[in-house]
This record gives C-alpha cells, sequence and structure tokens, in this order.
C-alpha cells in the first residue's frame, strides 16, 4: 500500500545551518504517529518544510510525497489546495495562529469557504457544528468573539475546529493539548481518534507529553538534532527505548506518587545546529559514548519488526543477537 | 511555616460577554471568591479545568488586572493602585511567565535585548553590568550568547520559554507567577527548567505560584496543590498527598485522566457530559452536570470549601471531614 506521506531524505538548512539533515518517515492511511522528542530537534520544522511554510531563506531539499505525488517545491495554487484541505496542521503557538482582530466567525468561515463547497448560511451552520464538536460551549453566541475573549484551552479547541474545517486526510497537530487540563485534553484526544475513525483521517501528534503519545498514537518517531533516533510500535518504545537518548527521555518524566527525587535530567543541551560534532549527534550527553561514536553518525537500521535505532550499540547488539561478526 | 508573601481573600472578577447579534451582555465569572496563602519561599500549584480561572487569579495576584471584589496583599501590604510609585516598587519584585512564549516575546528584537530590557526599564547596573548580567542569565537557562543573538523566531518553543524565564529573573524578583511555564518544552528539557526552577528558588528564596496542567510537574515542584473548576477553589491540600488521595470527584477525574505511558485508559474516569459554561454556571454544585457521584441535593446547594482533615480543603457534599478521612 502506498503510504498517504513518504518523506525522503528531507534536510533543512537556515543561512546554511542544517537544522533537519535527512529525515525518512512515512504515515499509511488513517494512521496515527507520534512525534517526540528534544525541544529545537527539528519536529515542527519537517511539517512546515513538507507544507511549504518555511521562509523564503530556508534551504530545502529531499521528497515529501502526498499519495505518491512530489509536493515538496510545488507551485503555490497546488500548494493551497493541499494545506488546510488534505492536510491540515495545528500550530504550536495558537495565539499567534488566530488573527487577533476578526471574530472566530469570520475565520472559521474564511477556512470552510476555501476548502468546502458551502456557501452563504450553510457555512455559519458548518461553522457552528465545528465549535460544538470541539465542546465550545453556547457555540452560537461564541462566534462572535474575539480571540482573546478565550482561555488558552480553548483558543487550542477554536484551532483544532479550524483545521477540521476542510476535512484533512491528514492532521498534523503540533502540540495540540498543552494548554487543556487532562479531563478536557482527554476529552479532546477521544475526540480527534473519533473523527480520525469516521473519517479514516491520519494523523501526526507532535508532543511534548509522552504520556499523550503513547496513549494516541499506533507508532512513536523520537527526534534529535534534525534527525530521527528510534522508531518504534507505542508500547514497545515506552516498555523497552533502545536509544540513550529516548531512555533518558522516558526516565526524565516525573512521577506522579511514590516519594519525589530530583529529575534526572539529561545532562547538556542539543547541540549547536551550526557546530554539530561529527559522528553521533548525541554524543556528548551520552553515558554510553566510546570512541567510535564520534567517527560517523550512525544510520537509523532496523533491529526488530517495525523498531529502528539509529545507535552504534543497538547496530552491535543487533549484530550479537543475529550471530554477525563484527567487522 | 514562614510568614505569608501572598494573601489573597475572596476575589471575584466577572467579564461581559457581548451577545453579537442581540447585543445582550452577559456575565462570565472568571473567578468566584477565591482565597489563597503562599508563605515565602513556597511554591502553591494551582490546576484544574480549561477557562476555570487560574490564569485570571494570577493576573490578579500580580496587580495586572483589579478584582472585582476581594483583597490581594503582598508581603503584609494591600497591592498598591495601579501606575502609582507604589505600585511600581512592588511590581518590580513580581514577575510573570505566560502561556504563549511567542506572544510574550517581541519578535523585531533579538532576545538578549529582551533579557536586557527590565533592567534597562528599572534602572538596574551600568551597562557593562547589565551586559553581564544578560550573559549569567542566558547560562543560567542553559543557552549561550549566540542564541541570544537571534529573534524569537528563529528559536525552538523551548528555548523561547527559556528566555522567558531568564527575563523574568532579570531583576530578580521575589514572587513569581507561571503560568504554563514548561508546557512547551520536551521532557528532558522540562526535568532540566524544573530542576532549575527549583535550584533557583532555594537559592533565591523565591516564592512561586506555579499554573499548570501537568499534574506531574506541579507535584513535583509544589508544596501544596489547589484545584480550581468554574472559577472556585475545590480542593486544597499538600501535593504529595493531594495526588495520591484525591477527595474531590473532579480532583479524582483529574489524576485518573492524566496519561502515563505504560498505561493505558483502562481504569479511568472519563466525564460524560459538556465542559461547563462559564456564562451560564450550573445551580448548586458547578460539577454536578458531569458528576460521576452526583446526588439530588447537589443540583440544589453549593458546597462550601470545607477543612476535612490534615490540611485539605474540599468542596464538595459527599466529603465530609472525620467519616471520610477514616474510611480512606
Ligand atoms: N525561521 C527560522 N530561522 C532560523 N532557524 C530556525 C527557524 N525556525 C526554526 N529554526 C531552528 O530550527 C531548529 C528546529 O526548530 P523546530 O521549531 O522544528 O523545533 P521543534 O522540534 O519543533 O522544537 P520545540 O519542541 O521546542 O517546538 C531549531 O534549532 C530552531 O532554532
Ligand atoms: N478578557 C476577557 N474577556 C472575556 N472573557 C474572558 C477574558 N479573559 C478570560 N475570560 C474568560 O474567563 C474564563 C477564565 O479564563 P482564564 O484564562 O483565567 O482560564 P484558565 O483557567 O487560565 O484556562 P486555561 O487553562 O485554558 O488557560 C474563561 O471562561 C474565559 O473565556
Ligand atoms: S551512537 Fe554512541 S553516542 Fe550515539 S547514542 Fe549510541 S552510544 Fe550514544
Ligand atoms: S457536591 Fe455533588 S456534584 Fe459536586 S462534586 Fe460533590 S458529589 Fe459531585
Ligand atoms: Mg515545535
Ligand atoms: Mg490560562
Amino acid at each position: 500500500m502506498t503510504p498517504l506521506v513518504s518523506i525522503a531524505g528531507l534536510s533543512v538548512a537556515f543561512s546554511g545551518v542544517p537544522v533537519l539533515r535527512g529525515v525518512d518517515l512515512a504515515i499509511g492511511k488513517g494512521e496515527a504517529l507520534g512525534l517526540v522528542g528534544e525541544s529545537g530537534s527539528g519536529k515542527s520544522v519537517t511539517w512546515l518544510a513538507a507544507l511549504g511554510l518555511l521562509p523564503r531563506h530556508a534551504k530545502v531539499s529531499g521528497s515529501v510525497r502526498l499519495d505518491g505525488r512530489e509536493i515538496l517545491g510545488a507551485p503555490a495554487a497546488e500548494l493551497d489546495q493541499v494545506r488546510g484541505g488534505r492536510v491540515a496542521m495545528i500550530f504550536q503557538d495558537p495565539a499567534s495562529a488566530l488573527n487577533p482582530v476578526l471574530t472566530i466567525r469570520r475565520q472559521l468561515c474564511e477556512a470552510l469557504s476555501l476548502h468546502r463547497d458551502l456557501q452563504g448560511n450553510a457555512v455559519k451552520a458548518e461553522a457552528r457544528r465545528l465549535l460544538d464538536l470541539v465542546g465550545i460551549p453556547d457555540a452560537g453566541r461564541r462566534l462572535e468573539a474575539y480571540p482573546h475573549e478565550f482561555s488558552g484551552g480553548q483558543v487550542q479547541r477554536i484551532m483544532i475546529a479550524m483545521a477540521l474545517a476542510g476535512n484533512p486526510d491528514l492532521l498534523i497537530a503540533d502540540e495540540p493539548t498543552t494548554a487543556l487540563d487532562a479531563t478536557i485534553q482527554a476529552q479532546i484526544l477521544e475526540l480527534l481518534s473519533t473523527v480520525r475513525r469516521e473519517l479514516g483521517m491520519a494523523m501526526v501528534l507532535i508532543s511534548h507529553d509522552l504520556g499523550v503519545v503513547a496513549e494516541n498514537c499506533d507508532r512513536v518517531a523520537v527526534m534529535y538534532a534534525g534527525r530521527i533516533v528510534e522508531q518504534a510500535p507505542s508500547n514497545q518504545l515506552f516498555a523497552d527505548p533502545v536509544h540513550p537518548y529516548a531512555q533518558g527521555l522516558i526516565g526524565a518524566l516525573p512521577p506522579l506518587d511514590g516519594p519525589r527525587r530530583r529529575l534526572t535530567a539529561i545532562p547538556g543541551t542539543v547541540p549547536d545546529p551550526a557546530k554539530m560534532p561529527d559522528g553521533c549527534a548525541f554524543a556528548p550527553r551520552c553515558t554510553l559514548a566510546s570512541e567510535p561514536c564520534s567517527r560517523a553518525a550512525p544510520t537509523l537500521a532496523p533491529i526488530a519488526d517495525g523498531r529502528a535505532v539509529a545507535c552504534i550499540r543497538a547496530e552491535a547488539s543487533r549484530r550479537a543477537l543475529l550471530g554477525i561478526a563484527a567487522e | 511555616m514562614s510568614p505569608p508573601l501572598v494573601e489573597v481573600s475572596e476575589i471575584s472578577r466577572s467579564y461581559s460577554m457581548r451577545s453579537g447579534m442581540f447585543g445582550r451582555s452577559t456575565a462570565v465569572r472568571a473567578v468566584d471568591g477565591v482565597s489563597l496563602t503562599i508563605p515565602k519561599g513556597e511554591t502553591l500549584g494551582l490546576v484544574g479545568e480549561s477557562g476555570s480561572g487560574k490564569s485570571t487569579t494570577g493576573r490578579i495576584v500580580l496587580g495586572l488586572e483589579p478584582p472585582d471584589s476581594g483583597e490581594v496583599r503582598f508581603d503584609g501590604k494591600p497591592m498598591a493602585a495601579p501606575g502609582t510609585a507604589a505600585w511600581r516598587a512592588q511590581r518590580a519584585r513580581m514577575q510573570m511567565i505566560f502561556q504563549d512564549p511567542l506572544g510574550a516575546l517581541d519578535r523585531r528584537l533579538p532576545v538578549a535585548a529582551q533579557i536586557r530590557e527590565p533592567l534597562d526599564i528599572h534602572g538596574l547596573g551600568t551597562p557593562d553590568a547589565r551586559e553581564e548580567r544578560v550573559r549569567e542569565l542566558l547560562r543560567a537557562v542553559e543557552l549561550t550568547p549566540a542564541h541570544g543573538a537571534r529573534y524569537p523566531g528563529a528559536l525552538s518553543g523551548g528555548q523561547r520559554q527559556r528566555i522567558v524565564l531568564a527575563r523574568a529573573l532579570a531583576t530578580k524578583p521575589d514572587f513569581l507567577v507561571c503560568d504554563e511555564p514548561v508546557s512547551a518544552l520536551d521532557v528532558s528539557i522540562q526535568a532540566q527548567v524544573v530542576n532549575l526552577l527549583c535550584d533557583l528558588q532555594a537559592q533565591l528564596s523565591l516564592t512561586l505560584l506555579f499554573i499548570s496542567h501537568d499534574l506531574r510537574v506541579v507535584r513535583q515542584i509544589s508544596n501544596v496543590v489547589a484545584v480550581m473548576y468554574l472559577g472556585r477553589i475545590v480542593e486544597i491540600g499538600s501535593a504529595d498527598d493531594l495526588f495520591a488521595r484525591p477527595e474531590h470527584p473532579y480532583t479524582q477525574a483529574l489524576v485518573s485522566a492524566s496519561p502515563a505511558p505504560g498505561r493505558r485508559s483502562a481504569g479511568r474516569i472519563v466525564l460524560a457530559g459538556d465542559p461547563p459554561n462559564p456564562a451560564a454556571r450550573p445551580q448548586g454544585c458547578a460539577f454536578h452536570p458531569r458528576c460521576p457521584r452526583a446526588i439530588a441535593r447537589c443540583a440544589r446547594e453549593v458546597p462550601a470549601l470545607a477543612a476535612v482533615g490534615g490540611n485539605r480543603q474540599v468542596a464538595c457534599h459527599l466529603v465530609t471531614g472525620a467519616e471520610t478521612r477514616d474510611a480512606a
């Protein structure tokens, strides 16, 4: 089956500084893929690049196919149809994605008339239905309100309504529930999964909340410094992370019960994209790093069915497992 | 216990909401009789429903917005009237970190200049000392001078939030209101920032009001946690105890809905019903339309926040001190 979207060798550089360094990723129809990873690792940029939303000075290369058709570098008119239509994106900074001087009704109706064949009262009724759908109470009246009159969490729900306006095949949700309390978050994620089931919509869920990703995604990709370092089915990743960065990430989660302890933060910071170390980008922070790690960047290699890891140690253990002698 | 730095008594705040077509306007009670005390050097965590009035409470406590009724006292004194010299002196001792880091930063200025801004405004130190302080603050939040030279748009969400934190700490405030300060950060950096906040708090004896949806992070950093629902505090108690044994049905749902890797949704309390409409507050207990344990009385009488033993207070007709505690 051709994947809905397949990204290959996607690279992005800003003013000559590479921030995405060869991302390969495929999403099947109706699939839910989680994208987690270090702040600044390129999770947002991956999708901004794929949808042609980066500023001009960004140098983008590689390939992004939607149903087998190349969309990277496609003409603006074609991309306008893709964005908000077949592929919708909920942005990370909701306040900056809504226009503060227009009512919610204006903004929703604009999105609807752009991507749906609706006229007049039907547009308004649909706008109202969408607000209802995402659980904004008193939707009819609230349509006339401006973004600043909503709480942070309500703004986020409005963003989801806007994204659903075009009946997308793929929803890129960049931190869609960060500003919501757990009970509403649970309802929103439930809502997204219902919509997904009904419309067969695929979803990429970008989130810092490993719990949210674990519960809502079939598969998870972990990013570090512009690359994918581990890919696995959700349950396996969280039960048994292989890449040292993924292990650190899961270990840094504060517990909700038991004694409080100082959090085990991963030491150090992400390398400056302008001064990327040779070899494995995680080596300066990795407790397992050894001399060969700094020679060549490990590639993402399969270690089991549906699992792939970019770490020399994982390769070594896989070789041991398969009884292949190390060269 | 140390003397309170912040005392909030019975504050309320309503917004009027236009109703477009018919021009009627409805009052939304964003905050409805909230009282809180934060001892010096301690952290109060504020969690609760989206739209329950947490940010509004934070803004009122900081004096950014006046309450319609009720009072906020800072270091034993009532908040001065906005715009006066006394108000400015009080305000210099308090800072806020907002929910939306991009909105909080000026897109047209390099971030180092924005960290420096409060130092310039309050005239702190010589120009050289200010430059040094900016470098020190960048180091404190684990960024480099190279990051400082960038514009907000050229930083990741997490990097931007650390800039906001550095700027908030520039004037060495006594009191910090953090509104979703780490929700944009990934877990490894979140752990660093939480550790960083804990360390800075210990070093500088900072007092914090910490607003977040992330119960894990709130528990990690707070001494006491208050849970809000539709403008009111429905439960308050010490952090560890509250999350281990939530008493209010809303808190119980909140704790049970908090996702955890490796735990699928089994045994979760899923709330039925719509999220509440602040403009049409339900009669009686505001939670009753969604409450799995509601009884007839809940639709009529508003439960008062009452001590139920330990240092716990709960606003629920079914949780009444001694018996529930003993039974637990
Ligand atoms: N317009 C831009 N110009 C220059 N650099 C940029 C620009 N946008 C992003 N970057 C850089 O690209 C890298 C990847 O950023 P991106 O926003 O994708 O991170 P992210 O993984 O989404 O992080 P977060 O979890 O913090 O949102 C970062 O180092 C960031 O500073
Ligand atoms: N300026 C305003 N005008 C009208 N209504 C407002 C205004 N600010 C807030 N509100 C309303 O007041 C209520 C409380 O909002 P507030 O932002 O304090 O909630 P919150 O608890 O911080 O929510 P969240 O967790 O979603 O950030 C909401 O119903 C919101 O719609
Ligand atoms: S390749 Fe080496 S440095 Fe990189 S994650 Fe694996 S062990 Fe650590
Ligand atoms: S007072 Fe009644 S409705 Fe309210 S939380 Fe308690 S049991 Fe539920
Ligand atoms: Mg991002
Ligand atoms: Mg808020």
